[in-house]
Formats: structure tokens, C-alpha cells, sequence
């Protein structure tokens, strides 16, 4: 091999640094029945994402109603500065024109 | 050209799995007898959702209910999906497997309902082909569920019943009979639900569904019954349940409950109701 | 009554319902032909709310399920996996009018993907990085990793990781800084980390196979014993090759 490689001498500090991790318990091994990390409130199966049903449902809202489209969820208190930040006045000028 | 016995599922209530039962099912010293699992939601490579599966099988027969091939379909069946479902049943061994006389895909787009059919010559012979396609492949025999419906079609030439049964004797599969889709769609078509049992080719019924359904009207005040799967079966299912069992004897019986899900205990009451009714009918 | 005119109806709110779908007297019922459009919408917009419940929580769930609508009208499932659905959500916030100015939405949208992609892939031994820590310096270099089916890399100009946290967890509000992220699951739960700054151009050329040392000489200012700690005890890697 003809690339010079540059020695940066990363052996003995990865083998100190991953002998003190190794050596704990392995973590949540088995955990078949829990949730945590990503688990979050309301949310199906942890991260598990959509499921199916065969079940239809009662509640009738198949309308569009597209004069409430103004995001109101905390993306109002991000602090982003230059115009990447997402204040509902930064939106504003996006809203089309009903 | 396959096992005789649609399925291996004791005749006594299971419940439709899900994943927040799981800790009370494996700690529940008599928990139900078996589960139904949504196909669908196992298709993944691995993680969570197939190690609980994989455990589960070991305590538990288990039943493999799709939702999505869209059997009725005007188009051919999705041979990719149909792969995931043998690739799934190859590794779960499953004790049945069912899908729905319905359809879901169309050019393309999966609507994730279940949608309906009219009754004609040519949708029979369109789902027969189908369901051969799908029982070659799994190598195994299904069976199919008779719907929800909430509209019908005039082009319709069949009973729904005589449909079922015609559709079970050309490709050999086995039926599902959803006590509560017998109901909403009897009331929805304004049918006698008691006739459409007394007419169901019970000897083909490998598995029974319960489930609960909403009320509601249609414009001209008419009863419009929702399979919403998100409440306790009803007083009128129950009594059509205990029609069904003395016209089939026992059976595997489902409850499926799967919005709004309750707490375990009450879905194992559920199961333990039908439990009874199934032992005061042997 | 065709599926193609049915299925195209469905997804119409203002179309006529189908000829030939009828009530039970036989006359034609929006309000029945209206359960399946409704089961379809709102089935749809529920397994979308159900995959990004960071976007829903930074946009709120009402102008969520709005979107959801218009969103599943323009764009739905083409596979019945539903854990799945909402691949094309990234690029549509990007250009729906009233999301376009909240730049950082589509990054943390391609996060919640990265999140359930790993949720559901294949499993892998998630010590397998440990033999990182046993092989002397020649042997490092010449040494290749191969990332684990459930491993994750987003490379994003926003703060997505602080973003993702505050939508979710109430995390402190985000500071203006670029955040690269991998998605890693030891067991089963699926865990972004942020990569230490800078390392993405090296940590790709690992995930294009490059041995150690081959990534180093390319990209020589990487924090490298960083980033191969955090590959190694994140369950990041399914074989160390050397």
C-alpha cells in the first residue's frame, strides 16, 4: 500500500476508553418489554411507529380545513436567528392568501 | 392439495395482540389461550417487534391475520408483500393464517382500509385466482373474512353468503366468520343477520371474530353501524355469537379491540365472556 | 364502478360518490360512501402523526392534522408497511408554503425516519466494537468496520439533535450550530448521538469501507479516537474486520 498514513498513535487510548465501557453490564439486553429512550408518551410500541388496524373509524374529519394552517406547536419559541427562526411573524409572510 | 384442517387454533377466545400486553400477558399465570398478530406490523428485520413475537410463540399459538394484500384487488396481487407474508409465516409457523374479502391497493397506493367489493362473476372468479396464488405460495390454506360494508354496489349479483361459500368451495380455503361484521353489515344493507347465519357454510369456519362497532345514521335516518374495533362487543354481537357456536359448536373465537386499547384485564374479560358462553354451549 | 374510480373519490372530498355505489334502498349515500373516505384520511393521517411525533409537537397538533391531510392526498402509501409511511414528508415540508421558512422541519422529519428505520431493522451483536479496543496501532489501520443494519448517519446544517430533544423531551431550546447524528440501537431501542463536529466526511469513508488508516489519511483533522468510541460503544458496529 502507497498511501502514507498518517499515525496518530489512537490504539491505546481506544483500548483504555473501551475496556471501561466493556466492562459494565451490557445494557438493556432483553428488554423485550420495556420502553425507554426514544419511549415517549402517546406513542405506540416506543418507536415502533404506525401500526395497522382493521378497524374503521367513527369519527368524521376527512375535510380539509386549510384556513387554520398556521403552525402553532413549539416551533414558536425555537430561538433560530436569521430568518431561520420559527417565529409565527417569520411565517406570516408565507401563509397564502385565502 | 393442503392440510385438511384449516388451522391448529384450540377452539376457545384468544385476543388480538398488542405490544403495551405484552408484560401482563407472560406474567399472567392464565392468560388467554392464544393471540392473532396483525401481519404487517411483523415484517420488519428485527428488533422489538420480532423478539417479542419470537417469545411469544413459544407460550403462545399464534395467529397470522393480514390486513394489507388486498385480495380483492383489481390488479395482481403485490408479490413483494406476498413474499414478506411467506417469509413471516415461514419463519412463525404460524397455527393459521387469514386476510379479508376486501381490497386496499390500487395503482400503487395503499389506502389502509378495507374496502369493498361488488359480488360478481368476475370479482369471484379475481379473488378465487388470488387466494390460490396466495395458499400456493404459503404453501398452506387460508382463510378469508367476510366484511364491514357500508355501501353496496348495483352491479352486485350475489348474497354475500352464497358469494363466501362459492368462494371457499373453487379454491379450497377456509372461512373466518366476524360475528360483528355479520351484524354491522346486515344493519348497514338492511339484511336479517340471524338468516345470514343460518345460511353461512359453518363447516368451512376455522376462526371467529368479536369485536365492538359505533352507531350512527346515514342522511335519511337510517342505522349506520362503524366496525370500530374500539369498545366492548355488543348485547346484539353476543346473542349472535351464541347463534353462530350452536350452528358451528365450538370454534376459536377473537376478540379484537384495537383502538382506543384497554387495560388487559378488561380485554381478558372479554375473552373470559366468550370463554363462558363457548362452555355453557359444549 | 371501477377501483379506479372509487380509489380516485376517495382521496376527493368534493367528488360525487361513484355511480353504481349505492344504500341499502339503492338510491346513492355520500354519507356511507363517506366512512371509507374518512377510515382512508383519517387512518392515514393518524399513522403520520403516529411516525413524527416530533413534527407534530414543534408544528402543534392541529395544524399537524391539517397537513396530514393535505399531505396524504398528495402523497399516499406505496407500501403497506405503515411504520414506514412518510418517506416523502422531508421534501414536502420543504416546499408546503406554510412550513417552507421553518428550514430545520425536514431535517428533524429525516431524524424521526432515521429513529424507526432502525427501530425495525435487522439485529446485530451490539458488542462487536469491543474488539476495536484489543488490536495494536498497524493492525488499526488496516482495519475496516462494518455499521450495523440498524445504524443511522444525518448530516444537517440545523441544531436537529437539540431541536428533536426540545420537541420531545422539553430539552433546553437549541443554540445556532449545525448537528450531524448518528441513529444507533444496541438492544432494541434506537439512540441518536451527535457526532463530534467535523467527523462526517471520515465517518463516511468507514461506511464506504475505507480501512482506518485509508479514512484518516483523507481526512487527517478528525477527532478520530472520538468518533471510533462512540462507533464502539454506541452498538454502532456489527464487525470489526482486520
Amino acid at each position: 500500500m502507497s498511501i502514507q498514513l498518517k499515525s496518530v498513535a489512537v490504539a491505546g487510548a481506544l483500548a483504555a476508553a473501551l475496556s471501561a465501557h466493556f466492562v459494565l453490564p451490557a445494557a438493556a439486553e432483553g428488554d423485550m418489554e420495556k420502553c425507554f429512550g426514544v419511549a415517549l408518551a402517546g406513542q405506540n410500541d416506543c418507536a415502533a411507529g404506525a401500526g395497522t388496524t382493521c378497524a374503521g373509524t367513527s369519527k368524521v374529519d376527512y375535510q380539509g380545513n386549510s384556513w387554520k394552517l398556521v403552525p402553532a406547536g413549539t416551533c414558536m419559541t425555537m430561538e433560530l436567528p436569521e430568518g431561520r427562526m420559527g417565529s409565527l411573524e417569520a411565517l406570516e409572510r408565507d401563509i397564502p392568501k385565502a | 392439495m393442503f392440510d385438511a384442517a384449516p388451522n391448529h387454533l384450540p377452539p376457545a377466545p384468544g385476543v388480538g395482540y398488542k405490544p403495551q400486553h405484552f408484560q401482563a400477558l407472560i406474567s399472567d399465570a392464565a392468560p388467554v389461550r392464544w393471540l392473532e398478530i396483525h401481519a404487517e406490523n411483523y415484517m420488519g428485520h428485527g428488533g422489538r417487534p420480532l423478539a417479542q413475537l419470537r417469545h411469544l410463540a413459544e407460550r403462545f399459538p399464534i395467529s397470522v391475520h393480514g390486513v394489507a394484500l388486498s385480495i380483492g384487488g383489481e390488479a395482481d396481487l403485490d408479490t413483494d408483500h406476498l413474499t414478506r407474508l411467506k417469509t413471516l409465516c415461514d419463519w412463525l409457523n404460524p397455527a393459521s393464517f387469514s386476510e379479508h374479502l376486501a381490497w386496499s391497493t390500487h395503482d400503487g397506493a395503499f389506502l389502509n382500509d378495507l374496502l369493498p367489493l361488488p359480488y360478481t362473476v368476475q370479482t369471484l372468479t379475481r379473488v378465487v385466482d388470488h387466494i390460490d396464488q396466495v395458499q400456493t405460495v404459503l404453501g398452506r390454506k387460508m382463510l378469508l373474512e367476510n366484511p364491514s360494508t357500508y355501501v353496496a354496489f348495483a352491479e352486485t349479483s350475489y348474497d354475500e353468503v352464497d358469494f363466501l361459500t362459492e368462494i371457499a368451495r373453487r379454491s379450497g380455503c377456509g372461512l373466518l366468520l366476524d360475528v360483528n361484521n355479520v351484524h354491522v353489515s346486515c344493519i348497514n344493507n338492511a339484511r336479517d343477520p340471524v338468516d345470514y347465519l343460518n345460511r353461512f357454510p359453518m363447516n368451512a369456519v376455522g376462526e371467529i371474530h368479536l369485536g365492538g362497532h359505533d352507531e350512527d345514521r346515514d342522511e335519511n335516518g337510517a342505522s349506520l353501524l362503524i366496525d370500530a374495533h374500539g369498545s366492548p362487543v355488543t348485547v346484539s354481537v353476543w346473542a349472535l355469537y351464541r347463534q353462530t357456536l350452536s350452528l358451528s359448536g365450538p370454534r376459536p373465537t377473537l376478540i379484537e379491540w384495537d383502538n382506543d386499547v384497554p387495560d388487559w384485564p378488561l380485554l381478558r374479560a372479554e375473552a373470559e365472556r366468550a370463554a363462558g358462553i363457548i362452555e355453557a354451549m359444549a | 364502478m371501477t377501483q379506479t374510480q372509487f380509489r380516485t373519490a376517495l382521496l376527493t372530498p368534493d367528488a360525487p360518490v361513484p355511480a353504481g355505489v349505492i344504500g341499502p334502498t339503492g338510491q346513492s349515500s355520500a354519507k356511507r360512501f363517506n366512512v371509507y373516505r374518512n377510515n382512508v384520511t383519517t387512518g392515514l393521517c393518524r399513522a403520520l402523526a403516529d411516525n413524527f411525533p416530533a413534527i407534530r409537537s414543534l408544528v402543534g397538533s392541529e395544524f399537524f392534522q391539517a397537513m396530514a391531510v393535505e399531505f396524504v392526498r398528495a402523497c399516499p402509501p406505496n407500501s403497506p408497511l405503515m411504520a414506514g409511511y412518510g418517506l416523502a414528508l422531508p421534501d414536502f415540508l420543504a416546499q408546503f408554503p406554510p412550513t417552507q421558512s421553518l428550514g430545520y422541519l425536514p431535517d428533524v422529519a429525516r431524524l424521526e425516519l432515521a429513529i424507526r428505520q432502525s427501530y425495525h431493522a435487522g439485529d446485530h451483536d451490539p458488542k462487536a466494537g469491543a474488539r476495536l479496543g484489543t488490536l495494536d496501532e498497524a493492525r488499526l489501520m488496516q482495519t475496516r468496520l462494518r455499521l450495523a443494519p440498524s445504524f443511522r448517519l444525518l448530516i444537517s446544517d440545523w441544531p436537529v439533535l437539540d431541536i428533536w430533544n426540545a420537541a420531545l423531551s422539553g430539552g433546553p431550546k437549541p443554540r445556532h450550530q449545525a448537528q450531524s447524528v448518528i441513529v444507533a440501537r444496541p438492544a432494541f431501542d434506537p439512540m441518536p448521538h451527535l457526532l463530534p463536529t467535523g467527523a462526517e466526511a471520515f465517518l463516511q469513508a468507514l461506511i464506504d469501507m475505507a480501512t482506518i488508516g485509508q479514512a484518516i489519511a483523507a481526512h487527517p483533522d478528525t477527532d478520530v479516537l472520538a468518533v471510533l468510541t462512540l462507533l464502539a460503544t454506541t452498538g454502532s458496529i456489527s464487525e470489526v474486520m482486520s
